[in-house]
């Protein structure tokens, strides 16, 4: 059985991080449930074909990225990883000009909205395609191990849908017998679109499948901030450290449809989501910051007015900026000029 | 110039780009201590250390995926597929993720990797262990793909394709490992991708070809010179990308075309230069382009009749040679 990490605690449990950290988790979260509610917004007025929101997802985000140490670690995160990237320090902007596919945007527009990259802070480029960049983050921490870099270490990310698929398998398998410096983080939201958990595995937790790959597997509450950085981060410590490999589940939940192509009333009960609402980690952790007098009411609403300022001018400048080029659609398929064949 | 067999050759240029590159490394089943199945890498475990030369779990996704991942962060792998048979289970991490890389970050990730696989029938491989797969593969922008048919050209390629800043699929095929025997240039020897080679050339009939089947072109093509008949033989090596003006130019002179190949006729590489040449070439043609290729089956037989009945013939490529020069 996988081991379990605190679940919420009812007072303030800092596990090492200050006062300025506590306050930037919050700002994450505020962010993302902000940003959230901006792709929906803009796709159901008619001006982005598509956006993926993390609602619920705020909480195992916002601490697993304060984990990440920028300059060194590598991030391999799947689609639904609004709070990790910008915990680990995309801009605003740069989402935005994702969601809106301008030129701006790193991929030039190509990628779907929440598909990122961005070298410079070691984010690897995804795909939609399932659990098919795990095995890319292996790939990553095994050159770490290669090259001797023995303070590196990758953070990948799934949904628990992608526990299902064989190469997330393969990889957590190739990363174990290797002892890879790599973290395995499942944001369990108990929905793959429409399919939920206990018809895509028949284990309670994850983590429970770590002990086929000889691995350390912990659960942790996705919903609690804290307990997510505690368990992430004794994870890479733990990869940091020559000790190998860890699959780390964050129990979360999503509170939206899948994407805004999505309407979860074909498949999900509203008494649910709204039971799961009275857990949700936003106004929890506002509430547990105030309580240990981290932040004050006027901190939050500064912070909340913040957000939504810095969300507004990303979306004016990012819609304002051009698409790319029709004939930026030929470049890059090989290094140097492709010559198309006709 | 050493003279060696193709195995020789594959052996040989792996090893320097070992030896020249530390970023350099092959992975794959059974690399390390048994050397391959086919005793490619015989040694290499030995002489680099299990780092670069490393036995993978038996899972044909995660050797290509895990060293997608290795290529993304700077290292220069060398991918292994036992069989080109096995590859199926790699296709997703290939066409959705290997030739991708670049495009959709628009140049801030590439992937230098090089998957090698050997491939093909006439060694009683049976079902799973003959299969030709490029035609799978050729549909997708991104990849480049080779199957070079002599020692020098696989020196010259698989050296260009394990320095190439995208992915490439190198093809061996399994019958010319150990029967054809050539010369290879000493010392650093690149040949440019997408180029094919004029391996005989002649004026009536334009063949072309490649991998096992080059050879048996030329073999025909030879006792067609004792009937009068100049066949010219183009290896094409790279099939993607491929040499479209070394084709046009040899069916303008001949105004005749023959495609070989051991893959499957319907969808294959013969169909699209058949369409290509159609559309630049028409009007210079004499006769109705011809093509010898894989009959319609899943795969070759175990059993030998089954076997030889999906192999071409070399007396079925000189006489359709000879019906196309006499058309």
């Amino acid at each position: 059985m996988a081991k379990a990490v605190t679940g919420r605690a009812g007072s303030l449990e800092r596990h090492g991080l200050s006062d300025e950290q506590l306050v930037a988790i919050l700002r994450n979260m505020l962010l993302q449930r902000q940003l959230d509610n901006r792709g929906f917004q803009l796709n159901r007025q008619g001006k982005i074909p598509f956006a993926l929101g993390s609602e619920g997802h705020e909480a195992v985000q916002a601490g697993a990225a304060m984990a990440f140490v920028r300059g060194k670690d590598v991030l391999v995160p799947y689609y639904r990883d609004l709070g990790l990237v910008l915990g680990c320090g995309m801009t605003l902007l740069e989402l935005l000009n994702s969601m809106f596919a301008r030129a701006a945007d790193r991929s030039g527009g190509r990628q779907f909205p929440n598909h990122y990259t961005n070298r410079e802070l070691g984010m690897l480029s995804i795909s939609s395609i399932i659990a098919a960049h795990v095995p890319h983050a292996v790939g990553v921490a095994y050159a770490f191990t290669y090259r001797g870099e023995t303070d590196r270490v990758v953070l990948t990310s799934t949904g628990e849908g992608a526990t299902s698929e064989g190469e997330w398998h393969e990889s957590l398998n190739f990363a174990a017998v290797h002892q890879l410096p790599i973290v395995f983080m499942c944001e369990n939201n108990s929905y793959a679109i429409s399919t939920p958990q206990n018809y895509q595995m028949a284990v309670k937790n994850v983590a429970d499948k770590a002990a086929g790959y000889g691995m350390p597997g912990v659960v942790c509450d996705g919903m609690d901030p804290l307990a997510s950085y505690e368990a992430v981060k004794a994870a890479m410590d733990r990869a940091r450290s020559g000790g190998g490999p860890t699959l780390v589940e964050a129990k979360c939940y999503r509170y939206l449809s899948h994407s805004t192509d999505d309407d979860d009333r074909t498949y999900r009960d509203r008494a649910a989501i709204e039971e799961a609402r009275k857990n949700d980690p936003v106004p929890a952790f506002e509430r547990l910051l105030l309580d240990a007098g981290v932040v004050d009411e006027a901190k939050i609403k500064q912070l909340r007015a913040d957000v939504l300022r810095e969300t507004n001018e990303a979306t004016d400048t990012a819609e304002a900026f051009p698409f790319p080029a029709a004939a930026d659609l030929y470049k890059n398929v090989y290094e140097g000029d492709h010559e198309p064949w006709q | 110039m050493a003279v060696m067999n193709n195995v020789d050759a594959v052996r040989a240029t792996l090893h320097d780009a070992l030896k020249n590159d530390e970023r350099t490394l092959i992975m794959g089943e059974d690399v390390g201590a048994r050397g391959n199945v086919f005793l490619i890498t015989k040694g290499f475990l030995e002489e680099f250390g299990p780092k670069r030369i490393i036995d993978t779990p038996l899972a044909e996704a995660s050797i290509v995926g895990v060293a997608i991942g290795m290529a993304m962060e700077g290292l220069r792998p060398i991918a292994e597929i036992q069989f080109a048979d096995f590859i199926y289970p790699a296709f997703n991490q290939i066409v959705g993720e290997a030739a991708k890389t670049r495009y959709r970050s628009n140049g801030d990730y590439t992937c230098p990797l090089v998957i090698r696989t050997p491939y093909g029938g006439g060694v009683r491989g049976a079902l799973s262990h003959s299969v030709s797969i490029e035609a799978l593969f050729y549909h997708v922008p991104g990849l480049k793909i080779l199957a070079p048919s002599t020692p020098a050209d696989i020196k010259g390629l698989l050296t260009a394709a394990i320095e190439d800043p995208d992915p490439v699929l190198f093809l061996e095929h399994k019958k010319t490992y150990r029967s054809v025997k050539g010369e290879v240039p000493e010392g650093r020897y690149v040949i440019p991708l997408g180029k094919a080679d004029v391996k005989k050339p002649g004026n009536d009939v334009t063949v072309v070809s490649y991998g096992y089947n080059v050879h048996q072109a030329l073999d025909a093509a030879n006792r067609l010179q004792a009937e009068g008949l100049s066949i010219e033989v183009i290896d094409l090596r790279s099939i993607r990308p491929m040499d479209k003006g070394t084709i046009l130019e040899s069916v303008r002179k001949t105004r005749k075309l023959l495609i070989i190949h051991e893959d499957n006729k319907f969808g294959g590489i013969g169909a699209e230069i058949s369409a290509m040449v159609a559309e630049e070439a028409f009007f210079d043609l004499d006769a109705p382009i011809r093509r010898l290729c894989g009959p319609d089956v899943p795969a070759m037989g175990y059993a030998a009749p089954l076997e030889e009945e999906f192999m071409i013939s070399t007396e079925r490529m000189a006489n359709t040679m000879r019906e196309l020069a006499q058309f």
